[in-house]
């Protein structure tokens, strides 16, 4: 594992029986960094993240293959993959926590808020209750919950939407973990709420240099976000890219097209700009297509090249991968 | 206006709300309070706010799904609002609803056939099982499926080809006025292109009259014609849809449109943070029922609620200050 690197995934293969729904991702993250992970509904980029912290079922069900290195704050290097639930236990929440979609679901509802942050803090920090309580209310008063200490009382069902993915960001950060996994922490939340809980993990994030791995399909709140974007397509990797990099010249030809088919409203002419579908829809994991995923929708397919061989993620650029056997025709056709 | 299909005239939809008190009343509930609005035949107007904000309301209400507790829904010059529902059989087939989620909306037990053709059993009771086949197949087509198709359940398609369905569904009728409740929502964003660019083929081809509900203001600005802006139950800005994008006039829409993330990273971003929630719609603030987020609020502004009124041509605001110089979006440039 290379130094200044929080978590390197390597060869990372997630199986559900015979369905592999996540093939061969490799990433790493530094400290400070944020990763966003883009794909479509079925694109494996919330089982990825899922798999990494082991929240996916156990073994019989679900099969984890290669590594996911993370380096806790102390500086050992553990490999999450091979970790015994006892020690993911200890991990989870303290070095690397993990907000969701949903921040109902998530929380528990016959519990206070208060007592489910402090929770986190007497078990990993083994705070008393008082002492657990009483960082509860800071926590809480840093996510910009107005009047903290009143509401630690509160029951989730008590609080809005947007309050609620503030005391599930104060859950996650409670013990100040080194990674953050988001799996789509703002797509149930309105626009104006959604600016709100954006800008709060960015204060956060500068303020404890801790890794965010994003997960998304909205690709404006990539560009708010992200330092770097892995894009996911039925399972594999098929770009990665620096933010500016991955939305001025994007290579794979899936990357474009989501790209395009963005709307963003033009006011410029009398009309606005057709808008570029990709056509068909996402293959069935279970009869994927020979060779290449994407090739089916595909508008650069080549018979014979795209259809008999997956191709191989390549090095377009440094700090560019594509995983397209057309992708240097593809940038020239551009 | 006399070409306009639809007229809604101060439309107010309340609901009871929880009880105050063991025996106490019901609060009110006032989900839409008093709104107005016309269509045009042939236009496309979005109706755009959060959560909460009756947008959903208005357009169950204006289908008279729901009663209004008050105001005028005129459809064609004739008054909607008190009928029943004999009489408003004849309405039905000419305004129909496209739902959000194309899972929940589709009998799972029922072939496409018979639930794209359910409305056609209500409306035109005599046709023959051939010619409603017909029908369905040639609707089928129309909106980017196949006439084999029919025989399929619904979990034999993807969520963009359901709510091809959906749609199919809503237009074998032929109807005049088709409000569409975040038909797109659900979807991927390469499959809700798809449905996107259907849609507008669709009302290009057929004439169609929308009325867009959505909280996505991308896509709003992408389709319609004109945008109406909703917050708690009242309209706050409506306008054409490049002047409310490149000169709004109400707070509201300033913020929320500023709160749009931009897919391009070089965007410079000029964002105005709404603090807090909207307000509970049982206990609106007094006066304004945005001043309790509005960074221009004065005292008046508590005072006194504002009415719509024309600021431009077609474009209206209910916002009591005039001196506010408000900012407009970036939209980001294409790769």
């Amino acid at each position: 594992m290379e130094d200044g690197t929080v978590l390197d995934v390597r060869n990372f293969s997630v199986n559900f029986g015979i369905l592999p729904a996540v093939r061969d991702v490799s990433f790493t993250l530094r400290p400070g960094e944020t990763l966003a992970l883009v794909g479509e509904s079925g694109s494996g980029k919330s089982v990825t993240s899922l798999g990494i912290l082991k929240l996916t079922p156990p073994v019989p069900f679900c099969r984890i293959e290669g590594q996911a290195l993370l380096r806790t704050r102390k500086g050992a290097v553990v490999d999450l993959v091979q970790a015994s639930a006892e020690e993911m236990r200890g991990l989870r929440g303290r070095e690397a926590a993990m907000i969701f979609q949903e921040p109902m679901t998530s929380l528990n509802p016959v519990h206070p808020v208060g007592a489910q942050v402090g929770e986190a803090l007497r078990f990993h920090q083994g705070l008393s209750k008082r002492a657990a309580l009483a960082q509860a209310a800071e926590l809480l008063d840093l996510v910009g919950i107005p009047d903290a200490r009143r509401r630690l009382g509160a029951f989730p069902h008590e609080l809005s939407g947007g309050m609620r993915q503030r005391v599930m960001i104060a859950l996650a950060l409670a013990c100040e973990p080194v990674l953050l996994i988001a799996d789509e922490p703002t797509t149930a939340l309105d626009v104006t709420i959604q600016a709100q809980i954006l800008e709060l993990l960015q204060r956060l994030q500068q303020k404890t240099r801790m890794a965010v791995l994003f997960i998304t399909h909205n690709l404006g709140v990539v560009a708010e976000i992200a330092d770097r974007v892995m894009v996911m397509y039925a399972g594999r990797v098929v770009e990665q890219a620096p933010v500016r990099r991955l939305f001025h010249a994007p290579l794979m030809p899936y990357t474009r097209g989501l790209l395009r088919s963005v709307p963003r409203p033009d006011f410029s002419g009398a009309e606005q700009p057709p808008l570029e579908a990709i056509p068909g829809s996402v293959p069935d994991p279970l009869a994927p297509p020979p060779g290449c995923s994407f090739s089916p929708r595909c508008g650069h397919f080549s018979p014979g090249l795209c259809d008999s061989v997956a191709p191989p993620l390549t090095h377009a650029e440094p700090g560019h991968l594509v995983r397209c056997a057309r992708w240097a025709d593809v940038a020239g056709a551009a | 206006m006399s070409d306009s299909l639809l007229a809604v005239r101060d439309l107010r939809k309340y609901f009871p709300g929880p009880r105050q008190g063991i025996l106490g009343k019901h609060a009110t509930l006032k989900a839409v309070d008093g709104v107005s609005f016309d269509l045009a035949r042939g236009e496309v107007l979005s109706l755009v706010g959060e959560s909460g904000s009756g947008k959903s309301t208005v357009g169950r209400t204006v289908l008279r799904l729901d009663k209004p507790t008050d105001g005028s829904i005129r459809f064609d010059g004739q008054e909607l609002a008190g009928l029943d529902d004999r009489g408003l059989r004849p309405f039905r087939r000419r305004m129909q609803l496209v739902f959000q989620d194309p899972y929940s909306s589709l009998n799972p037990k029922m072939r496409v056939e018979d639930i794209v053709g359910a409305p056609l059993e209500i409306h035109e009771p005599s046709l023959s099982r051939d010619a409603r086949r017909q029908k369905v197949e040639d609707m089928l087509g129309l909106v980017g499926l196949l006439p084999s198709h029919a025989e399929r359940y619904p979990h034999q398609f993807s969520g963009g080809q359901r709510q091809r369905l959906g749609i199919a569904r809503a237009l074998i009728t032929h109807p005049e006025l088709v409000v569409a409740d975040e038909p797109v929502s659900a979807l991927d964003v390469s499959v809700q292109a798809q449905v996107v660019t259907l849609m507008l083929a669709l009302r290009r081809q057929l004439g169609l009259t929308i009325l867009f509900i959505s909280h996505d203001l991308a896509v709003v600005g992408y389709l319609s014609d004109r945008v109406a802006v909703m917050y708690l139950g009242r309209l706050v800005e409506l306008a054409p849809t490049r002047a409310l994008f490149t000169s709004p006039r109400h707070p509201y829409t300033e913020a929320l449109l500023s709160a749009m993330p931009v897919p391009d990273p070089d965007a410079p971003r000029r964002r105005i943070t709404l603090a807090g929630d909207m307000p509970s719609p049982l206990d609106p603030p007094s006066g304004c029922a945005f001043r309790s987020r509005c960074r221009y609020a004065e005292a008046a502004c508590a005072a006194t609620r504002p009415e719509l009124r024309e600021v431009a041509p077609g474009h209206f605001k209910a916002c009591l200050r005039d001196d506010l110089s408000l900012i407009a979006p970036s939209m980001g440039v294409a790769a």
